[in-house]
This record gives structure tokens, C-alpha cells and sequence, in this order.
């Protein structure tokens, strides 16, 4: 028969003070590992849920992205008559699209950062029945307006609607904010693919071809059909699979974080180790007493255990806390493949909690089973005699 | 015949290491405790009065010797029977009480019936009936740093009665006691002896002590004294 839980309860309570800074060091290391999960689960989700399962996003052979994508104009001809693809009111649903890259002024960082810039004809907008506009309207053709996403919109200077951004061979005016659902659309801004294509001089060189291809099938056709021309010496890569792609960019920083979370859990377990050693050494004739009125040692391993994860659990308790603010928090990460910056809100979910909660426990549990053993395995005597 | 002794310890002999030095801590005690027995143990310091305590409590193995409680042959028994036993058989009453401070007086003597199949309402009716037997009924919910020293002594006389062992040793259960402290904790093993039957076997210094008993044994030098030897010098 176990201890009764009340007894290691008291035990954690009268000595509040060591518990409270030992759970607090747990719960640091907890708060360092849900931060980068949270960071690397936002990131992951703006980039996993971008694109259609039926899109395909044509580059250029070899092409990590389409920043450093090239297709010429004619090459857009031969892509239209290619069969498979869907007609929408009697048009091939493909988009001929220029992306480039810009620095603008960030609120909270004056050297700001770099954001795509996507140049796009009408067909383009109609191929993301998704997106939808929050503010404002769509850009006119031939006009010099933009349409930010909304990410763009709140973190970057002069990107609200009325406001006007200079790039380019002049200034542009924000005439509308883009939802685009937490998507990687959502850190772009967006405008007429030939009046980019004319500020940047680009009027024959292209990033992408994006095609909505009519089924899955046509879309392997499809796929198939561009690898095998070699006179366009183009790809075709499923849109979603792009993006899928970029969450690589997170790896730097989740690899970061995890071993700076895996540095500070030994020295947790340490803290943990070092507590539990104390409470020994302390009650060491609390130990002696209770084994001569019949406990056994295997009682008291356990006893020590269980108060050693209720410590790790109250530190996992408080990591949970102290990163709960940074849910929804909006932010973003340089993107290595687009040279850009993607926004992204950080993403708590319960999975995450668990997989922290259970983290501290395996502390606790690492920390707490060797003074526990120690606890457990002296004598009778000895531990009476202890003062 | 049959006997009805309680304690069966024959040749024991205990002997342990400190430092470069073999120290013998008892030397071939011959014991019998019959049932119902109350019997001080008096003697110089580290004459092997405690040691003895210990190896009947099986708290402490011998070096040699063989030693029967209620029968049964404790050496012979693996540590987890030994801990079942000694919850069942033995109730112990140390001399610094060695109550835990985080629980209350209810809890420490609810402690080893934890150890039981009794239910909850059971193990607390069983506490409050031992804790009324030493006369604390009115202190029940109280910390040990809430009690006096003598109480704190009384609540681990509960503890050691309650789950109604047949032997109670105590270790200088005076020792730290002022006079009248020490006279209540005295009187409640006299009448544990007398009214309930209970075999005590106590360690003590204080002759005053161990004139509640009825038989004294006196040990030197780890030796036990015949029965009705004088109090050695």
C-alpha cells in the first residue's frame, strides 16, 4: 500500500520554498521547449495549409522557388494547350505570375525586413476562391495599387489601406487587406501582373505558370507532360507540396530550440535530482520510522517518486503558463527558399501542452529515481540514527 | 508442556565495524519473554540494550544466534514478510516520538493501518479509539509542533497500538520527557500492560522508569545478566 498522496503533498508544501524554485526551474525549460513548438507549429501551419491539391505551381527546372524561377511568356501558350487542364467560363485556369522581393520598414524594426511581392493577372485571384478581402478592394489593372495580406498589413509601416508604399520605380497605393486564412498569401503582397512585370522589367520573363489541373489524374498527366518537353525545360510541382517544402526553414530553429530545451532539461534534472537528495538527507528518520512501522522500501521508492513528479508536474503547470500568452501571438521567420520573410501566428495545441507536461514528468521522473532509490535501499538503522 | 513465550532468543551475538575497530554490541544473549510480560532493559550506554530492541523488532539482523518472536522465526523471513510482520506483531515507541511533522496526530496513527485491508472509516475509527486510549481525543487534528513533548509521545503510543500488535517495545520512551510527561507516558504502558494485556519489553536509564515493570534485566558490556542480579556498578 502506498503512502497516502496528502503525505508527499504536505511534504512539497512545507518546504515551499525549494519546491516552488525547483518547479520553476522546470517549468523555464518547459516554457524554452512549447515556445519553439509553438513558433515551429505556426510556422507549419501558415505554410501546410497554402496551396490547392489540384494546383500546379510550374517553375523552371530545378527551381527551389519561384523567386529564382524563370519561364518565358511563350512558354505560358504551350502550358495553356496542354490537356487536363480546368476551364473556368470557357478559360484554362492557369495564372502567369512574377514574384520579386522588397525591403519595407517594419513597425518594431526601422531596417525591416524582406516580403514578397506577387504579380498576378485575374484568373490568379479567381484560382483562390479561398482568400477573401477584409478591407478595401482588389487593385485595378494598370493602375499602381496593391492588395497587402494581412500579416503584412499589421506588422509592416504604411501598409494599411489609404496608405501609400514606395518600391519599385514608385510609390504604390494600399487599396485592400488580404485574408488569406493564416496562409503563407498572408505575408505577400499582391498586384496587376503587368504593371510589375513593367516596373521591374520583366516583361518577358516570369516566375511561375500556376495550373488548376481538372482532376487528380490529369494533374499526374499534367505533371508528366512538362518534365517530358524538353523544349520548355520546365516543372511541375504540386502546389502544395511547395510550400510543404519551406517548413524546412523552421528546422534551423526547432533544432535551436530543442537542444537548448534538452541542454536546460539536464539541468533541470539536476535541480530536480538535488531537491529530492535534500528531502532524503532531511527525512531521513521519517524514512527509518516508516519502514519500522512496516512500510516497505518499495513504499517509500514510490513515495519519493510521486513527490518528485508532483514537482516536475507543478513545473510543467507553470511552462504551460508562462507560454500560454505567446498563443496567437503574431510574428514571423525569414524564409531561406523565398529570401523573404513568412508571417505566422504561434500555435499552442493541447498536444503540445501534453508533450510539455509529459517532458517535465520525465524529469521529474529521472530527477526524483535515484534519491528515491537511495531512500528506499538505507537501512532501517542508519536511517533512524540519521539526525 | 507448551510454552507461551513470546520472545525465543538463543546465542545471539551481535557484532558490527567502526572505524579499524570490531565492536561487540551483545554477546550470547540467552532471552525469554513470556506473553503478558512487561520487562525493563537497563544498562550503561552501548551495553546492547537498544541492539537488542532492535534484532526482536528485526529491525537489525545478528551476527549469530537465533531469534523466535510469537513463534515465528524472524531471520528466516525475506524483507517484505519482515515488514508485513512487524506491522502485524510489533509496535515500536521511539524515544524522540519520530512522528511525521506534515501529518496530523490522526494521520501519524492512522499510518501503519494504511498497511491493512480496513477501509477509510474504519482506520478512523480505529485512530480515534487509540488516540482516546492515551488521552487525546481533543487533539486529534493537531500537527506534532502543535503538541507538548509529552502528547507528541502519547501519539506515538496510539500509533503503536493501533492496529493492536501483540508486543510493544520502546526505546527510552522517557528519555526526553519531563518528570510528570514521563510519569503519563509510564502510566499508559503500565495499564497497556495490565489491562490489555500487552507484552512490553523498554529500554530505559531511569530506575524510577523501570520500576513500572514487571522484571528487570540488566546487560553489560553487551552481556545479559542472569535474572536477579544485582544492578551492576
Amino acid at each position: 500500500m502506498p503512502l497516502p498522496l496528502s503525505y508527499n503533498l504536505k511534504n512539497l508544501t512545507v518546504r515551499k520554498t525549494t519546491s516552488l524554485m525547483t518547479a520553476l526551474g522546470i517549468g523555464l525549460t518547459v516554457a524554452v521547449l512549447l515556445g519553439i513548438l509553438a513558433l515551429v507549429g505556426g510556422l507549419e501551419k501558415a505554410l501546410q495549409a497554402t496551396g490547392h491539391p489540384l494546383h500546379l505551381l510550374v517553375m523552371r527546372k530545378n527551381s527551389l522557388s519561384e523567386l529564382v524561377s524563370q519561364v518565358n511568356r511563350e512558354a505560358v501558350s504551350s502550358i495553356r494547350n496542354k490537356p487536363g487542364i480546368r476551364q473556368l467560363d470557357g478559360e484554362p485556369m492557369v495564372s502567369p505570375e512574377i514574384v520579386t522581393v522588397i525591403n519595407l520598414p517594419r513597425h518594431n524594426s526601422p531596417e525591416g525586413a524582406n516580403v514578397n511581392i506577387r504579380g498576378l493577372p485575374p484568373m490568379g485571384i479567381r484560382m483562390r476562391p479561398n482568400l477573401k478581402l477584409m478591407e478595401g478592394r482588389w487593385f485595378r489593372p494598370g493602375q499602381r495599387e496593391v492588395v497587402v495580406g494581412k500579416s503584412i498589413a499589421r506588422r509592416y509601416v504604411n501598409a494599411a489601406v489609404g496608405d501609400r508604399l514606395r518600391f519599385g520605380r514608385g510609390d504604390w497605393s494600399v487599396v485592400g487587406v488580404l485574408d488569406a486564412g493564416n496562409t503563407a498569401f498572408d505575408s505577400e503582397i499582391w498586384v496587376g501582373l503587368n504593371q510589375l512585370a513593367t516596373d521591374s522589367n520583366r516583361m518577358e520573363v516570369l516566375s511561375s505558370v500556376l495550373v488548376r489541373a481538372a482532376d487528380p489524374v490529369s494533374l499526374q498527366a499534367l505533371q508528366n507532360a512538362l518534365a517530358d518537353d524538353q523544349r520548355l525545360y520546365l516543372e511541375g510541382k504540386r502546389e502544395v507540396d511547395y510550400y510543404q517544402e519551406q517548413t524546412a526553414s523552421a528546422e534551423p530553429v526547432k533544432f535551436l530550440g530543442i537542444f537548448v530545451a534538452v541542454i536546460m532539461a539536464v539541468g533541470s534534472c539536476f535541480a530536480a535530482m538535488n531537491t529530492m537528495y535534500a528531502a532524503v538527507a532531511r527525512r531521513s528518520r521519517e524514512i527509518g520510522t516508516l519502514r519500522v512501522l512496516g512500510f516497505s522500501g518499495g513504499s517509500i521508492l514510490l513515495a519519493f517518486v510521486i513527490e518528485s513528479l508532483l514537482l516536475s508536474l507543478l513545473g510543467g503547470l507553470i511552462g504551460v503558463l508562462l507560454v500560454l500568452p505567446l498563443h496567437g501571438l503574431e510574428s514571423g521567420i525569414g524564409n531561406n527558399l523565398t529570401f523573404s520573410e513568412t508571417g505566422f501566428d504561434f500555435r499552442l495545441s493541447p498536444a503540445m501542452v501534453a508533450l510539455g507536461v509529459g517532458f517535465a514528468s520525465i524529469m521529474g521522473l529521472l530527477g526524483g529515481l535515484l534519491p528515491a532509490r537511495g531512500a528506499a535501499r538505507e537501512s532501517i538503522l542508519s536511517a533512524l540514527r540519521e539526525l | 508442556m507448551v510454552n507461551d513465550f513470546v520472545v525465543e532468543a538463543t546465542e545471539l551475538h551481535k557484532e558490527f565495524q567502526r572505524d579499524a575497530f570490531q565492536v561487540i554490541a551483545l554477546q550470547d544473549v540467552h532471552l525469554t519473554i513470556q506473553r503478558g510480560e512487561f520487562v525493563a532493559f537497563m544498562g550503561p550506554s552501548g551495553s546492547g540494550k537498544s541492539t537488542l530492541l532492535y534484532l526482536i523488532a528485526a529491525i537489525d539482523r545478528p551476527t549469530r544466534g537465533q531469534v523466535k518472536v510469537l513463534g515465528q522465526d524472524i531471520l528466516r523471513l525475506k524483507e517484505r514478510a519482515i515488514a508485513d510482520w512487524r506491522n502485524e506483531n510489533i509496535g515500536f515507541i521511539f524515544q524522540t516520538f519520530n512522528l511525521i511533522p506534515v501529518l496530523t496526530a490522526r494521520e501519524n496513527v492512522e499510518l501503519p493501518l494504511l498497511l491493512t485491508h480496513l477501509s477509510r472509516q474504519e482506520r478512523a475509527e480505529h485512530a480515534a479509539t487509540a488516540l482516546g486510549l492515551v488521552g487525546l481525543s481533543d487533539r486529534m487534528d493537531h500537527y506534532p509542533r502543535q503538541l507538548s513533548g509529552g502528547q507528541e509521545q502519547r501519539v506515538a503510543i496510539a500509533r503503536a497500538i493501533v492496529s493492536d500488535p501483540s508486543i510493544i517495545l520502546a526505546d527510552e520512551p522517557t528519555g526526553d520527557l519531563d518528570a510528570q510527561s514521563a510519569q503519563e507516558i509510564l502510566t499508559i504502558l503500565s495499564r497497556l500492560n495490565r489491562d490489555h494485556g500487552k507484552t512490553i519489553l523498554m529500554v530505559t536509564h531511569d530506575p524510577h522508569a523501570a520500576r513500572h515493570a514487571s522484571k528487570i534485566r540488566y546487560l553489560e558490556k553487551g552481556e545479559l545478566l542472569p535474572e536477579g542480579a544485582p544492578q551492576p556498578e
